[in-house]
């Protein structure tokens, strides 16, 4: 079925739904990690974006059950250069189409999408629409610059989950507050496991996987959650997750912040990483196309090595703007030397732009989720 | 860490000469290590024998050696040159073997020579199975289930413990060379004692059979600080039981989620760290079970390899160049990316699009070997295409094989004959028996299969290629199909979509019944043509400053058209026997000419091993097919001042006409020229213009034609298609019968094109002369002289430079006439001649107004540069004004030899003929004839023994010829054996020996003989007939146990002239360097 999209600068591509028919709108942004489609498009910093594939050839091993970053799909709109309509794996479970049929989610196809990418790395990542109904271009050029801009949205309270939950046999388990105490004995493996409370901007299931796989017990609770109520819960460690969209926005996240700096030993990711930036008093800028891909070198400035990095980020924290008093810059992009780390001199807060865990995308920066344990048992 | 400043002079080993498995792709890895290290103000020293690659040109390295890349040999350079590195790990798997030897000799420890990039232990770790199955269970990984074993029994009690079907692997081989499947006790018997041959170490491993399961590779490069990347991973469409080299492979992986990826990351890394390789480029491959995602680990080469090199150009990442800096010492966040200008080395490149590489094998050429794809390689050659859809790639890839084919089907040609079958069609039967054993056509059988309704599962079991590229290719032939009922209807979304997966005009033109003149017509009114997008690394994250481009149906362009005067040169496309790297050494240097020249280079190929796909060796890089769509697509959008065909060998040559036609300016000599010389009737002219005397020789078209014509002329005549290179279907025929046969072939060879027959001059001398011309002025490049008897393949026979054996008169005649042909012609640029020498007769054999095979040669031998001057001619400079006035004939000696694969092709006997059957050639250099010979044999893998047994048997028409030879042998202090009529005779004529038996005649027998170690050198010739079987036998036994053989009279004279220079004195070792 024949589509247009249109960016708010007017240039329009034709290309095909493989979905059937819809619309969408949103940020375009690409991404150039070759696999892990299926964890693109559930991660819920995607959300409010429409998301291009620079890899030509998407849908190959179709979608299943386990490869999934939350309980949706969170983009806004999948965009390919060509959709793989048999898939072949043997975990696959189903077709992209149809996963993106069922969540109502628009996927398009057949348009030159290195050139839409190179579009976007020289004039920034864009406001788009795209229609299967609506195809003239200028009333949807129209509308693409009427979609509110990615800076100045609190995203973050859009997509944290509502209710608390505990993080169980790889899965959410929900707990209904006026049924729990949401008090220290919350906690099953007091004493055995050190205990998180783990912020949730918009959190990748992942994140998850790895602090149990590494022996915490991790309780998820809503990105506007106050600081009382964690200090009700005496965790042995917070975790800020990541998120989508601006951070300057998530004013209570970054007020609970403050509040906590001095409790625990924290440890931030993405979104969670900015927020402290912003707690600490530095500020936040928006990257002209953002860091969207499985092979971003990041120095380790401490051991000097290099790791490659899964990230998804369309803002950054200045390090000109922190304080190098309390602030270690411990990470840094190679590609472009911006701030991808750092830790705070006096308190165990540490935190980092990038993925340690990938979902798509290298192993590499696995050992954060180790450091963070070791953070909590010093302390 | 910046370089290292405690070394600065370093040994790099080249790979020797082309051979199936190690190709070009070590020419173009050295190439880059050499000019990094340079660059980096090291002192190069480098051994390689083969004078053919660019790594060898003087101006690569301070200390060229084109040597025997021996242990031996390597270790008097080491002796002489006081390298204080040695680096091991861009020669393939001869420079690693030969390094491992070398340190095993303890000459590097002696000399203080630190091997950097690899470590022995490293090496031998990752080379010997057991302990690399050790070193996997120490990471937790696993590898097929296996035993090794020295001997047949132990493989017996192995097989025991592993079920059928069992694969049998040599330790420490080329391409899996007597490797192989064995289904039952019986072929286990027969591959674990060729395995065990064919082992430098003795050894085969047994091992667990993953048939089928789907085979992947990782590019993996380490830096002496620990970091590791990623580079490429390639996906083999072929499953395992297929050597990868012979696999159609495509990158990045297909169908492996982001999960299976990382855990296959994961495990390269840790083999990295666990083999311990220091630092530099490794190759790992893996097996996965489709069913259940199990994987295993096959093997880890820890140096730059064939996947590498293809790996480099299907990421614009250079491997080879970033190993060699990282075994200096710096680390890979030192590095700049080349291709960004503005990031670092330090990331893992990711595609957006998808490459697909296709092998070329020459079957053809080996009759006695079935078509059958084994883990032992075979394919001489391959291309790459790059697409933005799979069926893209493909499909350009299939075109760029140059095989007839101009795509995956619909193009009029089938992989079978037609006449073959009574319908005109495989049966569904005969069909599904392709599919299940692996052949060099089986991608035109999956179409077939699914033309005829194959179910995608069912072809799937047969093959056991992945249901994805099934389906990719079941909706290739679904296209096609459509196309071919819209016919003349063909809509434009149609159209569009055609191109957007790879269809090929002609293709096109031929499902809808039209031509290609009118689809083009169609198209250009539809505004459907190519964009080029740039191979950047990144998938356009950063900008790219490097020009390497490939051509796609979409939207965009990114071709940056310069306003300077350009020239476009044409590579060879894929190697194959009698087109290889000699060719894109040629086209390498046209674009260094470019470049000195002040011109804009632009270089079109479509073969990823070599240095001409390089981004950097030209100005511009179009990687695409060497069709005349394909060209003229880039010619349309470059508008360069001329093309340049006359280096790549017949693929451009065979373009010229279309270009011509097109208005595209040729440089140099111009179509009609070729024409000319190509066409029997107008050079049979030109000759009589000249004085010049041919063999009588007649053109036919049809059988009877033939027959006629072989009357007149009188046996035994040479049959040949025209319009082909490297002998192809060509051969020396005694008779009637013989004619019938095969003029048939060579008719199939090259259709539409008449056969050409002329008379056999036997027992004639040949010679081959490289000329070059600016249109005034001709010089003679070098004048090769034969060292095997004319009806041998100029390709297959050694010959030397300068002649020892021609006559001064005969030298001058010779001279005057290429020069009068090169006038006659109006060759502007280089130019060949055969000529052959009888009694007192020259005959001109054949000329061709284009760059040979033997140019590097020439050029080593000489010190001038041929090509290059060539090219500059081409541009209108004269000979004059480049310095070049007449001949320069050194004085020291240089030959040629040419290297077989016999080894790699079992059933085949191994005698030469008009055929070409080499795949590659060594070069020996000294100051006499017997000590070059020595080195060039000793570079072609032949030891040569300066006492012991020879064994001669030959026909009796060699039977006067031989006596001297034996006489020479005798005197020379070794016994001579001799079948009982070669026996009679030499004792007749004065020479004993003793008589031992034909196979024929009862044990013990020759092959016995040779078995056990009695004989140490074989003179045998044959013409075919009824000696042939015995014959046959005694050859491959030869090769088999690498006892040296001649099949030749003047081979056996030549190998006791060697054999003399090797016992007067040790072979000594000199730098080009110091020769010319």
């Amino acid at each position: 079925m024949d589509a247009l999209l249109a960016l708010e600068d007017g240039r329009t591509f034709a290309c095909r739904s493989f979905t059937g028919p819809g619309e969408a709108s949103g940020e375009v942004v690409f991404n150039t990690s070759m696999t892990g489609y299926q964890e693109v498009l559930t991660d819920p910093s995607y959300r409010g974006q429409m998301v291009v594939m620079t890899y030509p050839l998407i849908g190959n091993y179709g979608v299943n059950p386990a490869d999934v970053e939350s309980e949706r799909i969170q983009v806004e709109a999948f965009i390919v250069r060509e959709y793989q309509s048999y898939p072949s794996n043997f975990r696959s479970s189903g077709t992209l189409a149809d996963y993106l049929k069922r969540q109502g989610v628009l996927g398009v196809e057949h348009l030159d999408t290195r050139a839409l990418t190179r579009h976007i790395r020289n004039t920034g990542a864009m406001r788009a629409v795209i229609s299967t109904q609506d195809v003239g271009p200028s009333a949807l050029i129209k509308r693409a610059n009427q979609i509110p801009k990615m800076a100045g949205q609190n995203l973050a309270q859009v997509v944290t989950t509502l209710e608390p939950y505990r993080w169980q046999d790889n899965r959410p388990a929900y707990i209904n507050p006026d049924l729990c105490l949401m008090d220290h004995t919350i906690w099953h493996y007091r004493g055995e496991k050190p205990s998180v409370v783990a912020f949730d901007f918009g959190i990748k299931f992942n994140i998850l996987r790895l602090l149990s796989e590494v022996g915490v017990e991790v309780i998820v609770v809503p990105g506007f959650n106050k600081a009382a109520a964690v200090q009700a819960m005496q965790p042995d460690g917070i975790f800020l997750s990541n998120g989508p969209g601006d951070p300057e926005p998530v004013t209570d996240g970054i007020d609970t912040i403050k509040a906590l700096l001095d409790y625990r030993p924290t440890f931030g990711i993405c979104l969670g990483h900015q927020l402290i930036g912003l707690a600490l008093g530095g500020k936040t800028f928006k990257l002209k196309f953002g860091h969207r891909g499985a092979n971003q070198p990041v120095e380790n400035l401490k051991s000097g090595k290099v790791e490659i990095t899964a990230q998804n980020h369309g803002f950054a924290v200045d390090s000109e703007t922190l304080d190098d008093k309390d602030v270690e810059i411990t990470h840094l992009n190679l590609n472009d030397n911006t701030l991808e780390g750092f830790r705070h001199r006096k308190l165990p807060i540490f935190s980092v732009q990038y993925h340690p865990e990938a979902s798509p995308g290298p192993h590499d920066a696995r050992y954060l989720f180790d450091e963070f344990k070791k953070l909590m048992k010093r302390s | 860490m910046p370089k290292r400043t405690d070394i600065q002079r370093i040994l790099i080993i080249g790979a020797g000469p082309i051979i199936i498995s190690q190709a070009c792709e070590f020419d173009y890895s050295g190439t880059q290590a050499c000019k990094a290290l340079k660059s980096e103000g090291f002192d190069v020293i480098l051994v390689n024998s083969n004078p053919a690659t660019i790594m060898t040109d003087p101006e690569f390295a301070d200390r060229t050696y084109i040597e025997p890349v021996t242990p031996a040999i390597v270790a008097k350079i080491i002796e002489k040159e006081r390298p204080d590195a040695l680096l091991p790990t861009l020669g393939g798997q001869t420079g690693l073997n030969t390094a491992v030897e070398v340190a095993r000799m303890g000459v590097l420890e002696k000399f203080g020579v630190e091997m950097i990039g690899a470590s022995t232990d490293s090496i031998k770790k990752a080379e010997d199975r057991d302990l690399f199955r050790n070193a996997m269970s120490n990471i937790g990984l696993r590898i097929p289930k296996s035993g090794i074993t020295g001997d047949m029994n132990g493989a017996r009690e192995i097989a025991g413990e592993i079920a059928y079907p069992i694969i049998v692997r040599p330790s420490f081989t080329l391409g899996g060379t007597g490797g192989g499947v064995a289904y039952n006790p019986e072929e286990l018997e027969h591959l674990v004692k060729s395995g065990l041959d064919a082992s430098l170490i003795g050894q085969v491993m047994l091992e667990e059979s993953v048939l089928g399961w789907k085979e992947y590779e990782l590019e993996v490069m380490r830096d002496h600080k620990d970091n590791v990347v990623i580079i490429c991973s390639i996906e083999n469409v072929d499953p395992m039981g297929i050597h990868t080299g012979d696999s159609i492979t495509v990158a990045p992986a297909q169908t492996l989620s982001d999960k299976e990826y990382q855990v296959m990351r994961n495990a390269s890394i840790a083999i990295m760290r666990e083999i311990g390789v220091d630092t530099g480029g490794s190759n790992v491959q893996f097996a996965i079970n489709p069913l259940n995602g199990e994987m295993v680990v096959i093997e880890m080469n820890p140096r730059v390899s064939r996947s590498s090199a293809l790996a480099s150009k299907a990421t614009g990442f250079p491997i080879a160049k970033i190993a060699a800096k990282l075994a200096v010492g710096y680390t890979l966040d030192e590095i700049p990316n080349d291709i960004t200008g503005e990031t670092l080395a330090s990331f893992e490149p990711t595609l957006d699009y998808c490459v697909v590489k296709v092998p070329r094998w020459t079957f053809e050429k080996f009759p006695e070997t079935p078509d059958y794809l084994t883990t032992s390689m075979k394919s001489v050659g391959e291309t790459m295409a790059i697409g933005r859809t799979f069926k893209e790639a493909l499909q350009k890839g299939l075109r760029s094989l140059e095989i007839g084919r101009h795509g995956l089907g619909g193009d009029g040609h089938y992989p079978y004959d037609p006449k073959l079958y009574k319908s005109g069609k495989p049966t569904r039967s005969d069909i599904e028996q392709k599919l299940a054993n692996p052949n060099s056509q089986r991608i035109f059988y999956l179409r077939e299969a699914i033309l005829i309704g194959i179910p995608l599962e069912t072809i799937y079991k047969l093959s056991g290629v992945d249901p994805w590229f099934l389906f990719q290719i079941s909706q290739i032939v679904e296209l096609e199909q459509k196309i071919n009922q819209s016919a003349q209807n063909l809509s434009d979304t149609q159209l569009r979509l055609a191109k957007e997966w790879g269809f090929s005009d002609i293709q096109l033109a031929h499902l809808t019944h039209t031509s290609v003149e009118s689809i083009k017509q169609r198209r250009n009114n539809l505004n459907i043509k190519p964009v080029y997008k740039l191979v950047d690394t990144c998938a356009a994250e950063f900008k790219a400053s490097t020009p390497y481009y490939y051509s796609t149906y979409e939207s965009e362009t990114e071709a940056r058209v310069s306003n300077r005067d350009k020239v476009m040169i044409l590579g060879g496309g894929p190697n194959r026997i009698g087109q290889g790297i000699e060719f894109d050494y040629c086209c390498v240097h046209a674009s260094f000419a470019l470049r000195e020249e002040g011109f804009e280079s632009i270089m079109v190929n479509s073969n990823p091993e070599t240095v001409s796909t390089d981004y950097d060796t030209s100005d511009k890089l179009y990687f695409e097919p060497l069709t005349l769509e394909d060209v003229l697509h880039i010619v349309e959008t470059e508008k360069p001042m001329g093309v340049i065909v006359q280096f790549g060998g017949q693929t451009p040559l065979n373009l010229a006409a279309g270009l011509h036609q097109a208005d595209v300016p040729i440089l140099g000599t111009q179509p009609e020229s070729i024409d000319r010389a190509e066409d029997r009737k107008h050079f049979q002219a030109l000759l009589n213009k000249l004085n010049l005397v041919q063999p009588a020789n007649d053109i036919a078209l049809t059988i009877e034609e033939a027959l006629k014509a072989a009357e007149k002329i009188g046996y035994p005549v040479i049959v040949r298609p025209s319009y082909v290179l490297g002998g192809r279907a060509m051969k020396i025929v005694y008779d009637r019968a013989g004619l019938e046969n095969f003029t048939r072939l060579a008719i199939m060879a090259s259709p539409g094109h008449p056969v050409l027959i002329d008379k056999f001059v036997e027992d004639a001398w040949e010679v081959d002369v490289d000329a070059i011309s600016d249109g005034r002025t001709t010089v003679i490049g070098g004048i090769m002289e034969h060292i095997e008897e004319a009806g041998v393949h100029s390709g297959d026979s050694a010959c030397i430079l300068p002649p020892t054996g021609i006559t001064p008169a005969f030298i001058e005649q010779i001279t005057r006439a290429t020069k009068a042909m090169a006038s006659e012609l109006k060759v502007v640029g280089l130019m060949n001649v055969q000529f052959a020498i009888k009694d007192d007769q020259l005959y001109v054999l054949e000329v061709n107004p284009r760059a040979s095979r033997t140019v590097p040669f020439v050029s080593k031998a000489t010190g001038v540069p041929l090509a290059k001057l060539a090219t500059k001619a081409m541009l209108g400079r004269s000979l004059e004004e480049l310095g070049l006035i007449k001949e320069k004939v050194p004085s020291h000696l240089s030959v040629k030899e040419a290297v077989l694969p016999f080894d790699r092709f079992p059933d085949v006997d191994i005698l030469l003929g008009p055929e070409m059957k080499s795949t590659g050639e060594v070069m020996g250099i000294a100051s006499d004839f017997g000590a070059a010979y020595a080195k060039a044999q000793l570079g072609a893998g032949q030891n040569l023994p300066t006492s012991g047994t020879v064994f001669i048997s030959v026909i009796d028409n060699d039977k006067k010829t031989v006596l001297p030879v034996a006489a020479k042998f005798q005197e020379a202090g070794f016994k001579i054996v001799a079948t009982s009529g070669t026996s009679k005779f030499l004792r007749e004529h004065g020479i004993s020996n003793e008589m031992i038996n034909k196979i024929s005649g009862g044990r013990p027998h020759v092959v016995d003989a040779i078995k056990s170690g009695q004989i140490q050198l074989v003179i045998n010739t044959s013409v075919g007939g009824e000696t042939r079987r015995d014959g046959y036998y005694i050859r491959r036994t030869a090769l088999k146990y690498k006892i040296p053989y001649a099949t030749t009279i003047a081979g056996g004279m030549a190998f006791y002239t060697a054999i003399q220079a090797l016992k007067k004195s040790e072979l000594t070792v000199k730098a080009l360097q110091e020769y010319n």
